[in-house]
């Protein structure tokens, strides 16, 4: 009963937070909205006993994803009046189609209940570890598409440092190779002989 | 009353419509674009999870965390790819791209 309630309430957020994205004037507001409807979600997984899905749902959307965006959003200077034309003209057409996925996917799993008999899910003891459970799996049957994904994030990095990187001319910056590689004896230093000045008045010191 | 697999089918399924339709009511900010399609796959991710929770098998979270991975990538592109276009047209309309005549 008290999950019923939760799982409604949190529905009835996620719901209103999802609206919010695709309808809010200002980008920055969408983003937030989205911000809220990932936490949302992540109380929805908990719900469903996958806590640790949840919690790197809050670290890596909320927390790096999500702050990416924003960063990207308000670095931009995004005329939001030219962007926000056509919202009208299109939003019979969106909602149509909405319409239409949310009959299809209903008929779907109403009507078939997708030949699978669904009883009540397990209650697991107290001492379950949701973490050490998809451990166990990911290390052993897993392992091999979970190095796949290592390298796929090496991907990532090296794509968007290769996209964003640029150099431009006429900037001064150091070249730390080269400041490295320096040495005292045929780098930067000249030691001159030279005889040395007389003091005037007084002995030198 | 109990929560059914049902319920967070059709909550899945709200949601991943509501994402469809924000691409096409937004069909020029680009970055608004980008942010419904994380809505559709918050979607997909959490019809995996109720599917892994009421058929009681571990690999459907398996599965969220390596669509984690590869959505967090694709955002990081994603978003480099928004930065150098900005950089070079000063818009991110996507009416306005239209330099490969497509």
């Amino acid at each position: 009963m008290v999950q019923a309630v939760i799982f409604i309430v949190l529905a009835a957020i996620l719901i209103g937070s999802a609206l919010g994205v695709i309808s809010a004037r200002n980008p920055v507001h969408s983003a937030l909205f989205l911000v809220l409807a990932f936490v949302t979600s992540a109380g929805l997984w908990i719900l469903l006993e996958a806590e640790f899905l949840a919690l790197v749902l809050v670290l890596v959307y909320v927390g790096a994803v999500m702050v990416l965006f924003l960063f990207v959003v308000m670095m931009l200077d995004i005329d939001t009046t030219t962007m926000r034309q056509g919202f009208v003209r299109y939003a019979p057409l969106g909602v149509v189609v909405a319409a239409v996925v949310v009959v299809e996917i209903g008929y779907v799993v109403w009507t078939r209940k997708l030949g699978v008999t669904f009883g009540t899910p397990v209650t697991h003891a107290a001492k379950y570890s949701n973490t050490r459970a998809l451990g166990d799996v990911i290390y052993t049957t897993y392992a091999y598409p979970f190095e796949l994904a290592a390298v796929i994030l090496l991907v990532g990095i090296v794509a968007a440092i290769a996209l964003t990187l640029r150099r431009r001319p006429g900037t001064r910056s150091q070249n730390p190779a080269k400041q490295v590689r320096v040495s005292a004896k045929h780098g930067r230093i000249r030691l001159v002989k030279m005889p040395s000045g007389r003091s005037r008045g007084g002995e030198a010191p | 009353m109990t929560i059914t697999l049902f319920d967070f089918l059709a909550l899945s399924g709200v949601l991943f419509a509501i994402g469809m339709a924000g691409v096409f009511l937004n069909r020029k900010n680009l970055i608004l674009l980008l942010m419904c399609i994380e809505l559709m796959l918050l979607a997909a991710n959490s019809n995996f999870i109720a599917f892994s929770r009421y058929l009681n098998d571990p690999a459907g979270q398996v599965f969220v965390f390596f669509i984690l991975t590869v959505a967090a990538a694709e955002a990081a592109i994603g978003l480099a790819i928004l930065v150098v276009l900005f950089r070079n047209r000063h818009s991110i309309n996507v009416e306005e791209l239209d330099s490969m005549k497509g």
